[in-house]
């Protein structure tokens, strides 16, 4: 029978794919295919080139050659799934899931298995209780500081006063993009501007009827958690509309190269929330152009050096790399497992000397993970996009964000999952 | 007159603009089905490959260079060359041409005579073989579309309009819908003149009335074929640059088949006409229905309320407004 | 030349009408089913290294469950003739309906659970199916359409259905059958497998049974030709709405199981878009419109191949993921249709034809 026979061609090639090796194990469940694409190569190019980069530089870390096993999941949960099973045996040390379906089913799964989730601004945001989610992470920031933060910057511009403000959300109708509804409803009974929030349905090509109403009501502030195709038509349709790119302001999802380009000049001005810094100004790019482009090592195409999300990949592999050093320090071993990296990502400590000596200065905040805390400090800064130059570029410090509104939130939410899946308190 | 009325007719304008934008998609769906009887999963992915295309041609891009560097180490990205715009869409039109032969050649010579429901999928095998495909030629970043289309609302429109009603900002039209709509009429024209006054054209309608009988008078099938998989491949160009040029262009432009399907059912398979007419009645029942009821029930409602609207209609006309009566014997 | 039904004596009505009336086909038959009940869990559970989660999350449940969805979808589109394009949309009725009901009733067996949601899954789909009995054809897609797309609208909009969490993911807590938990993260491989294999099984037999009864045919005679069959005296509103009801039924616990079982969190959009309707009825029609067992080989097909091409592309050969990602859509592209040109109606008929030719060999006629 044919399905027998396709089984044993399988077996045969599992059996013979899995040579075990004393390595340290990064998965990369990678999207360089789909309707997200293009913004799944440049995370993945840049979370493979780091480790590409330590590799040919500093021999691994702390004496142990790294491996980044690359997966496509094309953005969907069940290719993720496959690629979790198929890639949780190798030894993998922290998984970085990249989409919010795939981190929500891996939380309990890891939980179960062992070994750390590291859902850097993404994912379920109530996980930064490290109390309940004990194997998951999602700091340096989540949606719900992110949504504070863009808050701030009103504040910022308007002298610390914007009752009275109108500020519209426009989000992708998903599971995403609703996270912030209600920290910014919170907000808006704190602040007391009023908000109005508009969906826009997968996958967002066509997004007139909410840009007229844009039009029509004229908000003061339009803030964006899009995603994929949804990203470039807003921006567009704000542009078409005239609405003043200074005051529409994206998550991190939502400010990339990519996003802006294809609206050309019309975009310059536009502004996006970010929790790492920007630009290729760094020791770091040096290293990587010396080691892994010259040498012909680099990941993908090798083009993306420098884009945002790029960027966004590098940190995540600093991030990682460092907790694998702490990992080390405190168990005195440098080949450890899942369950001590674990340990080490929440005893991480982030310092400016530690990235400046990750050839990385200022390019985030710096930080302290606890047993309680998995969320980071939630803080970040703002980018604007600059047409003429085609660069974007911060425009703020690292500021906080609001946990008086946040703490609670995350504390209900988090108690709810408790409630529901049983769940002791790991801490104290 | 209150803005409210104003803003009324200026959604309705808009739906009626989408709603032609939707429509050049479910051209290509129509051509096909009309003449050949089948339903053409992979117009969404021709039109995004045609895009592709298009802009690969435009910038200089190599194609295959990702799959050619990997195998071969080397670094090669662009020629260095930009070609002309309307050189560029002669080529991308050449390369549609050359995909109808050998879609001919290779997939539908062999189904000929096959059920409806064989030759959708082998359609639907054929879109999954085209986004690879194109995904490997073009690469799957997102690209600029850049054509010398005119964006934004139309500046003359709102300030002759502004100010007709207390809180009235002026009509707001989108000049890509504009042109969108120019061009549809153009095609739709062409198409009818070629259809009617042609001998190819006639020849189509006859194979579209009876295949059989055209066959014995002696019209070769096959050649219609390419023919009209050549049209639709036009069809999906022109499709894939409007909307190409609203989002970039990228995978999600194949999605836009989604919203030509309820256009399809509404007007009928096999209408030119029921394309066009359908695609306005969709595009304003569905920005009206978001104006109106949309606010009270959380919005986002134009995906499904566009397959309702559909559903409507073809409760009452089941073989769609422009659709050829179904006759059914025993 | 030893597969034949000479000498295969049948001396009851029972054993004419029987599923494998050729002695070795039955043979086939319980080997398979030995192979699944007793052979592979007995794998699964002495397999101590990642081998036997791998086998069971990545392949064998997926496999189930599409399996179950592809007969629940079979008997509408195969048997019925009518074409139904809201699947992912009736899924996600099953799924959300276990959500709810595990959580409201939290002592309820999750067999009932998987059952119930199935049945609330069926009177969506009869409602749905209501326009069938107007609208025929390719214009049917409309109806169900609308219903994939509306149910999808509905459980990401009304918070009821995913109890006023903040984001909209539903997650499933762990229930257990028989003292063996079955869902959550720490259920083990083969309690998970089993429970599938076991509502796989059911569902074909039922299926089977059904497709070859009084239903079954007033279904099929709807298909071939509705005006003759209403003529003949049969009822086109009870027939049709029976096969939406049927059909979604499988279709429900499909889902309920793809969201309790398989993947543990789903969000409605991504989990169940229209992406996975278009799926289902691509397992169905590369595995043969009405077949049972096309069904399953489709769903087979469809789950294994892609899994298949990704291990021989990367892992054996190391390419780069994305160069082999977009090949696999070029291969499974290129299969679909040389399988549609060699045989087309599907891998059943041409498994049917092979054994046509087998009664026959060594002779070729």
């Amino acid at each position: 029978m044919k399905l027998t026979k396709l089984a044993a061609i399988a077996v045969a090639t599992v059996t013979a794919a899995t040579p075990v090796l004393a390595e340290l194990v990064f998965p990369s469940l990678s999207y360089r295919t789909g309707a997200y694409a293009a913004g799944g190569i440049p995370f993945a190019d840049g979370y493979a080139d780091y480790f590409t980069m330590l590799n040919e530089r500093d021999g691994g870390i702390g004496g142990e050659m790294t491996r980044v096993i690359e997966c496509e999941t094309g953005f969907a949960t069940d290719k993720g799934v496959e690629c979790y099973e198929s890639t949780k045996g190798e030894g993998a040390l922290v998984y970085q899931p990249l989409s919010t379906g795939i981190t929500y089913q891996l939380i309990p799964k890891a939980a179960a298995d062992g070994i750390p989730v590291h859902s850097m601004g993404y994912g379920r945001t109530s996980a930064a209780n490290g109390n309940v989610f004990s194997h998951t992470f999602n700091y340096p920031a989540n949606y719900w500081n992110g949504a504070s933060l863009a808050v701030n910057h009103l504040l910022d511009i308007n002298d610390g006063d914007i009752s009275g403000k109108s500020v519209a959300l426009i989000y992708h109708n998903s599971a995403y993009g609703k996270e912030p509804i209600r920290t910014l409803e919170e907000l808006a009974e704190k602040h007391g501007f009023t908000l109005k929030t508009l969906a826009v349905d997968h996958p967002g090509q066509e997004q007139k009827s909410q840009w007229l109403q844009i039009r029509r009501e004229r908000p003061d502030y339009v803030l964006m958690w899009g995603w994929g195709v949804m990203n470039q038509v807003a921006i567009q349709e704000a542009a078409n509309i005239k609405f003043p790119m200074e005051n529409f302001i994206g998550v991190w999802w939502s400010g990339a190269e990519i996003d802006v380009l294809p609206a050309g000049d019309a975009a310059d001005g536009y502004k996006a929330i970010t929790f790492h810094n920007v630009g290729s100004d760094y020791p770091i790019y040096d290293d990587i152009q010396k080691y892994v482009i010259d040498t012909g090592k680099a990941a993908g195409s090798g083009n993306q050096l420098g884009t945002v999300i790029y960027n966004r990949g590098l940190y995540a592999a600093m991030l990682a790399t460092e907790a694998v050093r702490t990992a080390q320090e405190i168990h005195g071993v440098s080949n450890i497992t899942a369950a001590m990296m674990r340990d080490g990502m929440e005893a991480l400590v982030i310092t400016e000397d530690k990235m400046a000596a990750a050839g990385m200065p200022n390019f985030g905040p710096s930080f302290e993970v606890s047993c309680e805390n998995h969320g980071g400090p939630g803080t970040g800064a703002v980018a604007q996009w600059d047409a003429t130059a085609k660069t974007w570029s911060l425009i703020s410090d690292f500021g906080p964000s609001d946990m008086d509104i946040i703490q609670p939130l995350i504390d209900a939410d988090s108690a709810a999952y408790a409630a529901e899946n049983n769940i002791e308190p790991q801490c104290d | 007159m209150s803005a409210n009325f104003f803003y009324t007719i200026e959604v309705i304008a808009n739906g009626l603009m989408t709603g032609v934008m939707y429509s050049l998609v479910a051209l290509g769906f129509v051509l096909i089905f009309k003449a050949s009887g089948v339903f053409n999963y992979a117009q969404g992915v021709m039109a995004l490959f045609a895009a592709m295309t298009l802009v690969g041609i435009q910038t200089g891009q190599v194609p295959f260079a990702h799959l050619i560097n990997v195998i071969f180490g080397t670094h090669l990205d662009k020629f260095g060359w930009e070609v002309p715009t309307f050189i560029a869409i002669l080529i991308a039109l050449a390369v549609m041409i050359g995909f109808a032969f050998l879609v001919e050649r290779y997939i539908l010579k062999h189904l000929v005579n096959q059920d409806p429901i064989i030759l959708f999928m082998a359609t639907i095998g054929l879109a999954y073989f085209m986004e690879g495909f194109g995904d490997l030629m073009w690469g799957s970043e997102i690209k600029k579309l850049d054509v010398g289309l005119p964006q934004g609302g139309n500046v003359w429109l709102e300030n002759a309009t502004a100010g007709w009603a207390e809180g009235f900002y002026g009509f707001y039209i989108d000049n890509l819908d504009m042109w969108a709509t120019a061009i549809a009429i153009v095609l739709v024209a062409g198409l009818i003149v070629f259809s009617n006054y042609t001998k190819t054209g006639r020849a189509l309608r006859a194979v579209a009335d009876d295949n059989q009988a055209a066959l014995s008078v002696g019209i070769s099938l096959r050649k219609i074929w390419v023919i009209v998989w050549s049209l639709a491949g036009l069809v999906a160009l022109v499709a894939g640059i409007m909307w190409g040029a609203k989002s970039g262009v990228q995978f999600s432009l194949s999605l836009i088949a989604l919203k030509a399907l309820p256009v399809l059912m509404l007007g009928g398979f096999t209408s030119i006409p029921g394309a066009i007419v359908g695609g306005m009645i969709i595009g304003v029942g569905e920005k009206l229905f978001e104006f109106t009821v949309g606010p009270y029930i959380g919005g986002a409602t134009e995906n499904w309320f566009a397959y309702v609207l559909a559903l409507i209609f073809l409760v009452f006309r089941p073989q769609g407004l422009f659709g050829e009566k179904i006759i059914e014997r025993v | 030349m030893f597969y034949r039904e000479s000498g295969d004596f049948k001396t009851t009505y029972a054993k004419d009408t029987q599923t494998f009336p050729i002695k070795l086909d039955r043979v086939g038959y319980y080997i398979i089913l030995a192979v699944a009940f007793i052979a592979i869990p007995l794998l699964l559970i002495t397999d101590t290294g990642g081998g036997a989660s791998y086998w069971t999350n990545a392949i064998f449940l997926p496999f189930l469950i599409w399996a179950i969805a592809a007969i629940g979808l079979n008997i509408l589109v195969g048997y019925c003739g009518q074409l139904s394009l809201g699947s992912g949309g009736f899924m996600a009725v099953g799924a959300y309906a276990s959500y709810k009901l595990m959580t409201s009733f939290p002592d309820l067996n999750i067999l009932f659970v998987v059952i119930l949601s199935g049945a609330i899954t069926a009177g969506v789909g009869i409602l749905f199916g209501l326009p069938s009995l107007r609208i025929k054809g390719f214009y049917l897609a409309v109806a169900t359409l609308a219903a994939q797309f509306f149910l999808v609208w509905l459980f990401n909009k009304v918070p009821w259905f995913y109890n006023y969490s903040a984001s909209g993911q539903i997650s499933a807590p762990t229930r257990s059958f028989f003292g063996f938990e079955v869902t959550g993260a720490t259920a083990s491989a083969e309690a998970k497998y089993l429970f599938c294999l076991v509502l796989l099984f059911c569902v074909a037999w039922v299926a089977r049974n059904l497709t070859r009864g009084r239903i079954g045919r007033s279904w099929m005679a709807i298909r071939d030709m509705d005006i003759a069959a209403e003529i003949i005296g049969v009822a086109p509103l009870k027939t049709k709405l029976s096969a939406f009801g049927v059909s979604s039924f499988f279709i429900g616990i499909a889902g309920s199981l793809f969201f309790t079982v398989y993947l543990g969190a789903v969000e409605v959009g991504e989990a169940f878009g229209i992406q996975k309707s278009f799926l289902l009825l691509f397992m169905i029609i590369i595995g043969g419109l009405g077949s049972i067992f096309g069904s399953i080989i489709g769903a087979a097909f469809m789950v294994l191949m892609p899994v298949l091409l990704k291990i021989i592309l990367v892992d054996q050969l190391n390419w780069a993921t994305d160069i082999a990602a977009h090949f696999q859509f070029v291969i499974v592209g290129a299969l679909i249709i040389i399988f549609l040109i060699l045989e087309p109606h599907g891998l059943a008929q041409l498994w049917r034809l092979l054994k046509e030719k087998l009664r026959l060999w060594p002779f070729p006629h």
